[in-house]
């Protein structure tokens, strides 16, 4: 580099507008939340961990940490295998990957709130899937107010984003080298062998890019589930957002600080882990 | 040669299927569109007006008609309200991200300075933040400077999303060196680089930027929810959902006009969307060639 020793300082120029915002609007007030998590409601008495243990010991806050655990383990592993399945085979269908691609990514731009009369007619008691069901002898429900609501949400989350995470194994896919996959075949090497000694040691990376994104968008599923079952749904799908919205509503801000900031403390150590075993992996 | 075959046959039945069962439900909401009152009631009324025993499936309505498009022009006023409430909304959003992301990225890409990598590991941990985790310390301020059910209490955090950051970061970082250091020594200053070669050959990304954020904004329920208390300022991602109850007649045409410019914009420019997700894996990556 041609000038190593030399900082540029004329980059925080360039970063002030974003700082200044971010400064503001994120990281101020964070502190404020950290200070007052700490704080009692009334007359700003200091109350030291009071706040965590209370929240830590809520039992809507055990529920939503729960369901939102159980939501990760159950559609990550689900999403990343289906969409890296796809992907697969997408890369073997050259003529019609673009169209394949537009149906897959499609669901991506349709906003939550349009596909809201759609959910109301599927899943209804007197609904498709109640009909459907009654075709094999099974009684019509109210699936969202049964266990059904989180395989329902589940299923939402996956049509979302099969195209998106396709997309991101697509490009972890493009970066192998081809002659690898023919020097193989060369040797005998059917497509089982090929996919498993050359594409999956090299999709490492993509993999843990794969998951941290999904792990990220899989927060946004709050909006089909709220739309579907409202504030307070099914306690099979009752999510740790719809616990911060509730105590939003009710104005409990010693609760969502304490909660913020561990959740904050728990997102950052898994950023920090993240990055310890991309640097381990360069090593 | 038996197993090309068998691939080949695999991608040909599995594929299409699963393509249908992606757009079926916007088929089916274009398609119902078109369906008049007497048969909507007819075929949906057990479920969206609790008339009828059970409904039925239909692909495409019997006498189609466009009176649902006519009866929301001309009927449902608060219907407009609402979408020129997402288009601000979105639009706000985005002409802020354009004026802070794209010099920070460039930021980024560009120079070298202290606390550089501690800022960066910042901006990824604010991208991966969940809206609630922010909801709070967004409320405090906003209530503080008197924001709250403003719509600059939803416009305004929105502009500091980190995501375009790191989409742009990638664009920026791919300009070749050469273009950059030869309008130095041409005497060309920092600001000029930046507005003469940076944004011009950082347009893709931009498009990226716009495309992903539009679809976010568009679609934003969080954000109003918290921050927006009075309902004529509510966005189409708010007030549909509501107004199916109400207007069943014209719920699937006002579904449809919602998710128009989503799609429209979609389809011009599913390229930029796709090197827009990328691009956002990539910034994940970037954490560790940044050491260097």
């Amino acid at each position: 580099m041609l000038n190593k020793r030399k900082w540029q300082m004329r980059g925080y120029l360039f970063l002030l507008p974003s700082l200044t915002g971010t400064g503001w609007f994120v990281l101020l007030p964070f502190l404020d939340v950290v200070r007052r998590s700490f704080l009692q409601a009334v007359g700003n008495g200091f109350v030291g961990v009071e706040n965590y243990r209370v929240v830590l010991t809520n039992g809507a806050f055990r529920l939503a940490v729960g369901n939102t655990v159980r939501f990760m383990l159950a559609c990550l592993p689900l999403l990343m295998l289906l969409s890296l399945f796809l992907a697969v085979l997408v890369r073997k269908a050259a003529k019609i990957q673009r169209w394949v691609k537009t149906g897959f990514l499609l669901p991506m731009a349709i906003p939550a709130a349009s596909v809201a009369v759609f959910f109301k007619l599927a899943f209804d008691e007197k609904g498709w899937l109640g009909q459907l069901a009654g075709l094999f002898g099974f009684e019509g429900q109210d699936w969202l107010a049964s266990d059904s609501a989180f395989w329902i949400l589940v299923a939402c989350y996956i049509w979302k984003n099969l195209g998106y995470d396709m997309i991101l194994w697509l490009a972890g896919l493009g970066t192998i080298p081809q002659e690898q996959y023919e020097a193989a075949r060369v040797q005998g090497a059917g497509e089982w062998a090929c996919f498993w000694y050359i594409t999956l040691p090299q999709l490492k990376e993509t993999i843990f890019v794969t998951g941290l994104l999904s792990f990220v968008n899989a927060f946004r599923v709050f909006r089909e589930a709220y739309l579907l079952a409202g504030d307070y749904p099914h306690e099979s799908i009752y999510m740790l957002q719809h616990l911060f919205n509730n105590w939003f509503v009710n104005l409990d801000i010693q609760k969502m600080t304490a909660a913020a900031v561990m959740l904050i403390a728990f997102s950052g150590i898994i950023l920090v882990l993240f990055d310890k075993n991309n640097e381990e992996d360069k090593e | 040669m038996r197993r090309r075959k068998y691939a080949g046959r695999l991608i040909g039945g599995i594929l299409p299927v699963l393509f249908a069962i992606m757009v079926f439900p916007l088929l089916m909401l274009l398609a119902n569109s078109l369906m008049g009152r007497q048969e909507m009631l007819e075929t949906y009324g057990a479920v969206l007006a609790d008339s009828g025993e059970s409904i039925r499936m239909r692909v495409f309505p019997a006498y189609p008609t466009l009176r649902a498009y006519v009866r929301l022009l001309l009927d449902t006023p608060e219907y407009f309200t609402a979408f020129w409430n997402s288009m601000l909304q979105t639009v706000g959003v985005l002409t802020g991200q354009l004026l802070t992301a794209v010099p920070a990225a460039w930021a980024f890409a560009r120079f070298r300075f202290p606390g550089r990598r501690a800022l960066w590991l910042l901006y990824v941990l604010l991208m991966i933040l969940p809206f609630q985790v922010t909801m709070v310390s967004g409320y405090l301020v906003l209530s503080a400077i008197g924001l709250m059910d403003t719509r600059a209490a939803v416009i305004l955090p929105g502009i500091f999303s980190t995501l375009p950051v790191f989409i742009l970061r990638k664009t920026f970082a791919g300009i070749p060196r050469e273009i950059l250091e030869a309008a130095q020594i041409d005497g060309a200053g920092d600001l000029r680089i930046f507005l003469g070669i940076g944004i011009p050959l950082g347009m893709p990304g931009i498009f990226s930027v716009l495309i992903l954020g539009f679809l976010e904004y568009w679609n934003a329920i969080e954000q109003p929810m918290t921050y927006l208390k009075t309902q004529s300022m509510w966005p189409l991602s708010l007030y549909l959902p509501q107004m199916i109850n109400t207007e069943t007649e014209a719920a699937f045409a006002a579904s449809i006009v919602t998710l128009l410019p989503a799609v429209l914009l979609f389809f011009g420019g599913q390229d930029n969307l796709e090197q827009g997700i990328t691009a956002s894996a990539a910034s994940v990556h970037a954490l560790r060639e940044d050491k260097t």
